[in-house]
């Protein structure tokens, strides 16, 4: 054992001296204070876990961006999963992080339902729900399918896999969402000070770069798909700033290890042949177009909101002028709450009122406080008083 | 027999008498074809000559599922409950264990149990001295409940200055763990979703006494010990900080994790700092003992993770965590039940 005590040392220490040197070349080679955008959730929580602000270029400015798709789940879906996971016959089942996300009214989450009598189930793969509906005919499993291009092909599988099987009991309440019309819809804002993007390097090894290029070619905007890595976060940040030095704006692969410029087809065209592109309401950021995928063609059978009525349940929050749900979608506190400027990148978590005091991962207000992987929940964890909480 | 159990087994008549004849009699140390003990309401126990004091502790176990790779829910009651007597710096001496069984339980999977909570105590040098079976209805229990409660005597601890616990901890002391982080925590979430690994990961489930006892006889005297349970490091971390009002420093590129637990982390995105364990302890030494302490703990796996500080003006008590990179963030303990996240 001591020799592994001396391994992880050894790493630890050439991570360091690596992590610096890209450190000391971002600095040589900035000469504005650039603002930058990490899409993903995954990012931002690398990136304050691992203190990787700290060693940025006096000025230089990330901005955390909307790409966590919990956060981004409407309130008014969770309301509707919720509604589902109370009644008798129903078995709920979707990732762990969604169970405890609130819908409308603080506090009120599929953990508490599980622990009210609701059958509540924790996935690691859609295809688990597959199984569950197979074992259990006589109850009907509802498998909400949350996430972005990285997790909607697998619910494409398992949507076809059910549907060949002739499953009568499996139901799909679906919330996926796409990353490049949240980016579009940033860059379109008035107040927008984004510069340029770290992509998400996950959505990127399903989708490509095609997308990506069709934004750089309309918007003029650097983006460089990074990993998740401290090293590979910070080698993304050089690349970015390189761009904007020399005044170019080009789509950039600095996650080729995992990341083929065609993506992965395959997964495309499972979710081409389930799902169609529509206009989707994101908690926070208001209704995106092209901002989500929702079931098409036969798929359209497995529909929980048909099969159970929810429409209602599920209807489309109404947007502020901030861009946020209205209060009553968001529950009674959200006035103080500044979550769709935060996903907006137009302020920072410890800016927000409710920061910390009204708002804590155990009693979210807003979106990016709900799961471990939004700017708000990020902060509250690692940030240290010196460091702006 | 028959080949589960029944309500009758908890209701007082002579299918319980035979339960605990035939089964449950190995508990308490009784070996096949020995004559039979005569039992009786409570345990007599006699005071060891160097005993100054006695240690007293009690837990409930109801981990799911009840077998999971590296152990059962038999030799975690034992051994947690005589780990919890060890960071008294008290040697594990008796046990009591009280079984909740729920209707339908099979009998197989309650003989395996009992084998192991025999085994447990005897790698834990206790003895199980008095015990107690219920039977519930199914439904009403998650097909075996233990609680178990532990006596210890408190030996070469009575020499020590202060006793210890978090409120003995100074500025100044340092941090030491037992061995790697996650490994219980890493099986257990195995065994409940189904995840096959490979190579698999056993839970580190082992007696502490051993390596406090070696701490005490190299002339140690520990300011305070911690056996990193649920919350893992982290929780307990930030318990010892809150109970000394302190700030305690730890530092990440010190804290080992095995490359099997590391990499289930990332694919489930959990901290090894928040894992659950069952075989591993952090030691808080005054400074000048350190060198000791290390060549007592080193050769099975322990290390020097981080030291104690006065706190800054104005703050509340908190652990600092000094990242692999040299950067600094808060270490704070999960909110509540670990999940995988999403992608």
């Amino acid at each position: 054992m001591s020799s592994l005590v001396a391994v992880s040392q050894a790493v630890a220490m050439s991570l360091q001296a690596a992590v610096q040197a890209l450190a000391a070349e971002l600095k040589a080679i900035t000469s504005r204070p650039w603002t930058l955008m990490e899409v993903c959730g995954g990012q931002t929580h690398a990136i304050v876990r691992w203190g990787l602000d700290q060693l940025l270029p006096p000025g230089m400015r990330l901005i955390h961006g909307p790409g966590c798709p919990v956060c981004v789940t409407p309130a008014a879906t969770i309301d509707a999963a919720l509604a589902l996971a109370r009644r008798p016959g129903v078995i709920l089942c979707s990732y762990g992080d969604m169970l405890r996300v609130p819908g409308s009214a603080s506090g009120d989450d599929l953990l508490g339902v599980r622990a009210a009598g609701g059958d509540v189930r924790l996935l690691t793969s859609p295809l688990q729900a597959l199984a569950l509906a197979r074992a259990q005919p006589q109850r009907q499993v509802v498998f909400l399918a949350v996430g972005f291009e990285t997790t909607a092909p697998a619910t494409a599988l398992l949507a076809r896999q059910a549907l060949a099987l002739g499953l009568e009991n499996l139901y799909l309440l679906v919330a996926h969402v796409r990353v490049v019309p949240a980016m579009a819809a940033i860059l379109a804002d008035p107040a927008n000070q984004v510069q340029g993007f770290l992509a998400a390097g996950h959505v990127g090894a399903v989708m490509g770069l095609a997308e990506l290029e069709a934004l750089v070619a309309a918007q003029r905007v650097p983006v460089v798909v990074s990993g998740f890595e401290p090293l590979e976060l910070m080698a993304g940040l050089v690349a970015c700033v390189r761009q904007l030095e020399a005044g170019r704006a080009a789509v950039e692969n600095a996650y080729g290890q995992v990341v083929r410029p065609a993506g992965n087809p395959a997964a495309q065209r499972q979710m081409a042949e389930v799902f169609a592109v529509v206009d989707q309401p994101w908690r926070g950021l208001g209704v995106l177009p092209g901002g989500g995928l929702a079931l098409r063609g036969p798929y359209r059978r497995l529909d929980a909101r048909e099969r159970f009525g929810l429409s209602a349940v599920d209807g489309r929050a109404p947007v502020d002028a901030n861009g946020r749900e209205a209060a009553a979608a968001d529950g009674p506190a959200a006035e103080v709450c500044i979550s769709g400027r935060i996903l907006r990148g137009l302020a920072r978590p410890p800016e927000c009122p409710a920061f910390g005091g009204a708002c804590t991962p155990e009693h979210p207000l807003g979106a990016p406080m709900v799961s471990s992987e939004g700017a708000c929940a990020a902060y509250v964890r690692y940030r240290l008083p010196a460091h702006g909480r | 027999m028959t080949d589960r159990i029944q309500l009758g087994h908890g209701g007082g008549g002579s299918l319980m008498r035979q339960l605990i004849r035939q089964e449950l009699l190995p508990l308490y140390g009784h070996r096949t074809g020995a004559p039979e003990p005569v039992l009786h309401d409570a345990a007599t126990l006699a005071l060891p000559r160097a005993a100054a004091g006695l240690a007293f502790s009690s837990d409930g176990y109801v981990v799911q599922p009840l077998e999971f790779p590296g152990g059962d829910i038999g030799s975690l009651a034992v051994i947690g409950t005589a780990n919890d007597l060890a960071m008294a710096a008290a040697r594990p001496r008796w046990l009591s264990v009280s079984l909740i069984l729920e209707e339908g339980l099979e009998l197989a999977l309650l003989r395996r149990v009992v084998a192991s909570m025999a085994a447990a105590a005897e790698r834990c040098g206790l003895r199980i001295v008095t015990g107690d079976t219920k039977v519930v209805g199914r439904g009403q229990a998650d097909g075996l409940f233990i609680c178990t409660s532990g006596i210890g005597s408190l030996e070469q601890a009575a020499l020590l200055p202060v006793p210890v616990g978090p409120a003995a901890i100074r500025p100044g002391d340092q941090v030491l763990l037992s061995g790697d982080l996650g490994r219980h925590g890493v099986a257990i979430l195995a065994a409940r979703h189904g995840l096959a690994l490979q190579p698999p990961v056993l839970s580190d489930c082992a007696p502490l006494w051993p390596q406090v006892a070696a701490l005490l006889d190299a002339a140690v005297t520990p300011h305070c010990l911690r056996d990193l349970t649920r919350g893992g490091l982290a929780a307990a971390l930030q318990e010892l900080a809150e109970g000394a009002g302190l700030e305690l420093r730890l530092h990440e590129a010190a804290v080992p994790v095995c490359e099997p637990v590391a990499r289930c982390c990332a694919l489930l995105g959990f901290e090894p700092l928040h894992l659950a364990n069952e075989g591993r302890f952090v030691a808080v030494v005054p400074p000048e003992q350190l060198q000791t302490a290390l060549a007592v703990l080193a050769p099975q796996g322990g290390c020097w993770v981080g030291e104690a500080a006065a706190l800054p003006t104005g703050l509340v008590p908190r652990v600092l965590l000094r990242t692999a990179l040299g950067t600094e963030r808060l270490l704070l303990p999960e909110s509540g039940e670990q999940l995988p996240r999403i992608c």
